[in-house]
């Protein structure tokens, strides 16, 4: 049995890709509003992508998604603004939850708000730029089979002959490979300086200070 | 050199840099409605921890409400499954629910500033991406996920990083029937919906000094729109009088107090900009959107563009956006049928959206178009007391225009109001994308919403000016 602690450490990610193409994909495309009525996170990882898989089916092509050489992929690509639009946190759960699960996203760009998410679930975001993006998702779907080797410690996605490197800031990929990533605990352990600052806040004293 | 608003503001805020070098922030607002909470929830049960500060916690309910029956339980059981649960949770940590039994729920955006709960000089965040409409109000207001929900019901505070800020300025005068819509889709169609990404936007000059409350959240409720996770205006006298005699607004006694603050986190005339962007009013016209995103937008004269004006790198998302919307390269917007026709939402659902459409149905004496579903939704339920007053919903009746109860509706269509097949709405709410209001091939057109009104009337996109006769 692992313990607790290695399994929050995001060091290395490895595992085959699965690519998602196309600019500004919305979460409303990564998990449609309707699978958000819903009091849990389970289940949603069979409907990532719903209505563009159906809607590529109709038209005679396949999503990324349901190829079956894809669907034990562990890292999705994308391109740019990836995750834009609302902020439901359904979205990266989904990813999370569909097959294997999604571990790792590597894309040109990401939105903010799912970004945050993300790394609130553990999920490390990597951004490299068009032509690495472009060549990698080429790469993966020439052959499904490739494995993608993230290493955070140095910065590097390797998959094949492919070797890139990567930006991430340095506390938040050291939260990544401590394994610190969930935020909570840290929060809570500066409850007298929040109280302080509270105490600081003219509008929670009667706008006395 | 001076500060800007943001900077005061987050600074005031900061309890403590993290060893991530992100910050730890005080939230002084949290809005809850019962989408994104109830695993926040749960998560903070299963840890075992208690909400720690329930009077600065508000709740209500929007998304999943049915806008055509106040009944309970609600026909769809996992609806009333995730308003029973908001109930249970609110109750036991003891937040304050604007409870639509009570006859007091809205848009929580709608409901935040109306109630006088969104003050100039806080920190607001709720687990929607159009909280950023609260910046209307000289506050920083921001979207967040259902993870760090938890993380401010358990601390009141967030992890987060330090934007950059650019300031929008918007110079001029807006031609007649020109609104802060069409100001807010022009900016996301300048600068892309990618263009905010990493950014707090500022906005500022003459048009927005002059915009009333509403219409500068119309403005700031756009921001997350065009990738910037807040936006806001520095507060001024419009701010104040709008606050004054407000439920939350501070009290007489501390009013000149508040309104020292208030002009003290007010950017400073030599406040850095990591940049500033200029517009003039003039150049804009009523804008339409003809694609997936609401950057994909032309002014209403004007025609969808043809692939060539894209740089090569959006050609793709753009032809995308010709084969989901059936739109040709080179065809006019204007006179594109429309099936449905939809004005509420967090971006254009307040009093004064209706009483313009109100005044512009009336002056124009027109009908609903034969084969046109219109709905009027209301914000919040004070918005529909008031126009129920002011007679209003009359108007909108016997124009064949549909009166709601207040809800999220059909923007996002988590609720009964959904767009069927591959019909086209006229629409005053925020997003565009594929399937986002609620048929997975339905079409969206985003718009003001006299322009809605226009389209509802004429059966097809038209000029509002010349529809209205707006000089």
């Amino acid at each position: 049995m692992t313990n607790v602690i290695q399994d929050t450490r995001r060091i290395v990610i490895e595992g085959t890709a699965v690519p998602v193409r196309g600019d500004d994909i919305d979460t409303d495309r990564i998990v449609p509003a309707r699978y958000l009525r819903t009091v849990t996170f389970s289940g949603l990882g069979q409907h990532a992508f719903e209505d563009d898989r159906a809607d590529l089916a109709r038209a005679g092509k396949q999503h990324a998604f349901d190829v079956p050489a894809f669907s034990g992929a562990r890292i999705l690509l994308a391109n740019k603004n990836f995750g834009c639009g609302s902020s439901r946190e359904h979205a990266p759960q989904a990813l999370l939850r569909w097959g294997t699960g999604i571990s790792a996203i590597i894309a040109e760009s990401f939105a903010e708000i799912f970004n945050g998410n993300c790394l609130s679930l553990g999920i490390p975001c990597v951004r490299v730029d068009e032509p690495t993006c472009r060549a990698l998702m080429a790469a993966t779907e020439q052959d499904p089979s490739l494995v993608f080797r993230i290493n955070f410690e140095q910065c590097t996605v390797d998959a094949g002959s492919h070797h890139a490197t990567f930006d991430m800031p340095a506390g938040i990929r050291q939260r990544f490979l401590e394994g610190s990533w969930d935020s909570t605990a840290e929060l809570l352990a500066n409850e007298a300086k929040v109280s302080q600052t509270a105490a600081g806040l003219p509008y929670l004293t009667g706008f006395q200070n | 050199m001076g500060k800007t608003l943001y900077d005061k503001v987050f600074d005031r805020h900061t309890v403590a840099q993290l060893p991530s070098g992100q910050y730890q922030l005080f939230m002084g607002l949290h809005l809850l409605h019962e989408v994104t909470s109830p695993q926040a929830f749960s998560s903070l049960d299963e840890r075992g921890l208690r909400v720690a500060y329930p009077a600065l916690t508000f709740a209500t309910a929007d998304h999943i409400i049915p806008t055509h029956t106040r009944l309970r339980p609600l026909a769809d059981s996992l609806a009333e499954e995730m308003l029973g649960a908001l109930e249970t949770n609110v109750t036991r940590h003891g937040i304050r629910f604007f409870s639509p039994s009570r006859q007091e729920q809205g848009i929580v955006h709608v409901l935040g500033p109306e109630l006088g709960l969104s003050q100039p000089g806080m920190m607001i965040c709720c687990g929607d991406s159009h909280t950023s409409t609260h910046g209307a109000f000289g506050s920083l207001a921001f979207g967040i996920g259902t993870s760090q929900v938890r993380d401010v019901l358990a601390t009141q505070t967030l992890a987060m990083n330090r934007l950059k800020v650019r300031r929008l300025e918007v110079n001029g005068k807006l031609r007649p029937g020109v609104y802060a819509k069409d100001v807010a889709l022009y900016l996301i169609h300048k600068l892309g919906v990618q263009g905010g990404v990493g950014f707090a936007y500022e906005y500022a000059g003459e048009v927005i000094e002059n915009f009333t409350m509403d219409e500068r959240m119309t403005l700031c409720n756009m921001s997350i729109e065009g990738g910037a996770r807040c936006g806001y205006v520095n507060p001024d006298a419009t701010t104040y009088a709008y606050l004054q005699g407000r439920r939350f607004a501070p009290a007489i006694g501390n009013w000149e107090r508040a309104v020292s603050y208030w002009n003290s986190v007010r950017s400073d005339a030599d406040a850095e900009y990591a940049d500033v962007v200029r517009f003039d009013a003039k150049d804009i016209e009523p804008m339409v959107t003809w694609g997936i995103t609401p950057g994909q937008s032309v002014g209403v004269s004007g025609t969808v563009p043809e692939i060539t004006t894209f740089p090569v790198n959006e050609r793709e998302t753009a032809e995308e956006a010709y084969r989901y919307m059936s739109f040709e390269p080179g065809q006019p917007i204007s006179g594109t049928k429309v099936d449905v026709a939809f004005i509420g939402s967090c971006t254009n659902g307040r009093l004064s959206d209706f009483e313009e459409v109100a005044r512009l149905v009336q002056k124009s004496g027109g009908k609903v178009a034969p084969g046109v579903r219109a709905l009027i939704v209301p914000g919040s339920q004070d918005v529909r007391q008031a126009l129920v007053a002011l007679g209003l919903d009359k108007v909108f009746t016997d124009a064949g225009f549909e009166f709601r109860e207040p809800g999220c509706s059909m923007c996002l269509a988590m609720n009964p109001d959904k767009l069927e097949g591959r019909q086209v709405c006229a629409s005053s709410s925020n997003r565009n994308f594929k399937g986002r209001q609620g048929s997975p091939s339905g079409r969206t057109l985003l718009m003001s919403p006299a322009m809605v009104a226009a389209a509802a009337i004429a059966g097809r996109v038209t000029d509002a000016r010349q529809f209205f006769d707006l000089q």
